[in-house]
């Protein structure tokens, strides 16, 4: 799915790009964002190592089993492909968690964790199982408690009541985790996206057209 | 009201992350391990995991940033807006929509603008705000957290951030419709 969202940005870029006559910015626009990747990930280096040795503290003491089995009845749920006390149980918690309160710089970390923590579990390295895309969905439907940085806007641009926002952003946010659940967990009982996770053999005659 | 809710919330996540690492230190030293040594060994994987992403960013940011770059958007949101004007979303609220789960800075950019020009009180600024607020960037988030792990076949990942996505953005302009 991703490859033909991707393939539609190029053409239709290019495209679009050459009627408008902006093909300058629109190569301009490739080298600059190539450069802004290799920006994010060198930026997340140190912040990843600090919180992956937090997390590896937690680990060798057994915390992060206490944590997964608090939340159990919902984790079984949720992420039934999940031992209930595994560690990713944990590091998805915690980077919810941390998505909730507007820690941006630690739900990244924690987030990545909990994908190497799902991948272990994952049989097919390279396609996605039902757990990692219910834990995404949840991830980009978060609801956040505090929207640190739209508050910050809007208090430069002198609103008289900033934080106003805050009580409809969290119904929002119910909103889409509640879709973002339900659309995980009905779609991955779709044949077209199913077919993905059957054994070599099966898949070699469909695989030409995967993900449509 | 909200004003006291910010103010609690706000202490809160203030103190979030020392209490967690406290929280982590302490009980490790409960439980007698050696936390220096648990800490450096699991500090090692950061910066590979960083490295791997990088190619998967650079195919997902490069291809956002040429279609920004194109002027496609303005395509995109006449298509689109027939649509949108039936179920009373305003106009200028419609790029940020389409633009929120694409690019965080070019969001933030148009909700920005748009409360500059009506004020971050009007109708239009809380509205925005909140849809800002309540959705996340997709896209991105899938390039970082597959890529960290080399997943290539996604599945149903992008529909459901995308429906998820659309349900943040539906449920942001009722409430607002009901409470502003």
């Amino acid at each position: 799915m991703l490859n033909y969202v991707w393939i539609t940005l190029m053409l239709v870029a290019i495209v679009v790009g050459a009627i408008n006559g902006k093909l300058p910015e629109v190569t301009n626009a490739a080298f600059e964002m190539a450069q802004v990747s290799v920006n994010i990930a060198f930026g997340l280096i140190g912040i990843m190592a600090l919180w992956l040795g937090i997390l590896k503290i937690a680990e060798n003491s057994g915390l992060n089993k206490i944590l997964a089995r608090a939340i159990k009845p919902v984790s079984r749920r949720l992420f039934p492909d999940i031992p209930p006390d595994h560690p990713a149980i944990s590091a998805i918690l915690l980077n919810l968690s941390a998505n909730w309160l507007g820690l941006s710089n630690a739900a990244t970390p924690f987030g990545l964790k909990a994908m190497e923590e799902l991948q272990q579990l994952n049989d097919k390295k390279e396609v996605a199982s039902n757990s990692m895309v219910t834990f995404l969905a949840l991830n980009t439907a978060a609801i956040t408690l505090i929207p640190a940085t739209i508050l910050g806007v809007r208090i430069s641009l002198k609103s008289t009541n900033p934080a106003e926002i805050i009580g409809t952003t969290i119904f929002a946010g119910i909103c889409a985790t509640t879709i973002a659940v339900t659309a995980a967990k009905i779609l991955e009982k779709l044949p077209i996206f199913k077919k993905d996770l059957l054994p070599e053999g099966d898949v070699a005659s469909t695989n030409t057209d995967a993900g449509e | 009201m909200a004003t006291v809710f910010g103010e609690i919330v706000k202490t809160i996540s203030d103190y979030a992350i020392p209490v967690i690492i406290l929280v982590i230190i302490c009980y490790g030293v409960f439980k007698k391990i050696s936390l220096y040594e648990a800490f450096v060994d699991g500090a090692k994987g950061g910066f590979e995991v960083a490295i791997k992403i990088i190619p998967f960013l650079v195919a997902i940011l490069v291809a956002i940033g040429m279609f920004r770059a194109s002027g496609a958007m303005a395509y995109l949101i006449s298509a689109i807006s027939p649509l949108t004007d039936l179920v009373g979303l305003p106009a200028e609220a419609l790029p940020v929509a389409l633009m929120r789960p694409l690019s965080g800075s070019g969001s933030l950019g148009l909700v920005t603008e748009i409360m500059k020009t009506h004020g971050p009180d009007s109708f239009i600024g809380r509205l925005v705000s909140t849809m800002y607020g309540s959705t996340e960037t997709t896209f991105y988030v899938l390039a970082v957290y597959f890529g960290s792990v080399g997943i290539k076949k996604t599945r149903h990942a992008v529909p459901a951030g995308l429906l998820a996505d659309a349900a943040g953005l539906i449920g942001a302009l009722l409430i607002c419709k009901l409470v502003f």
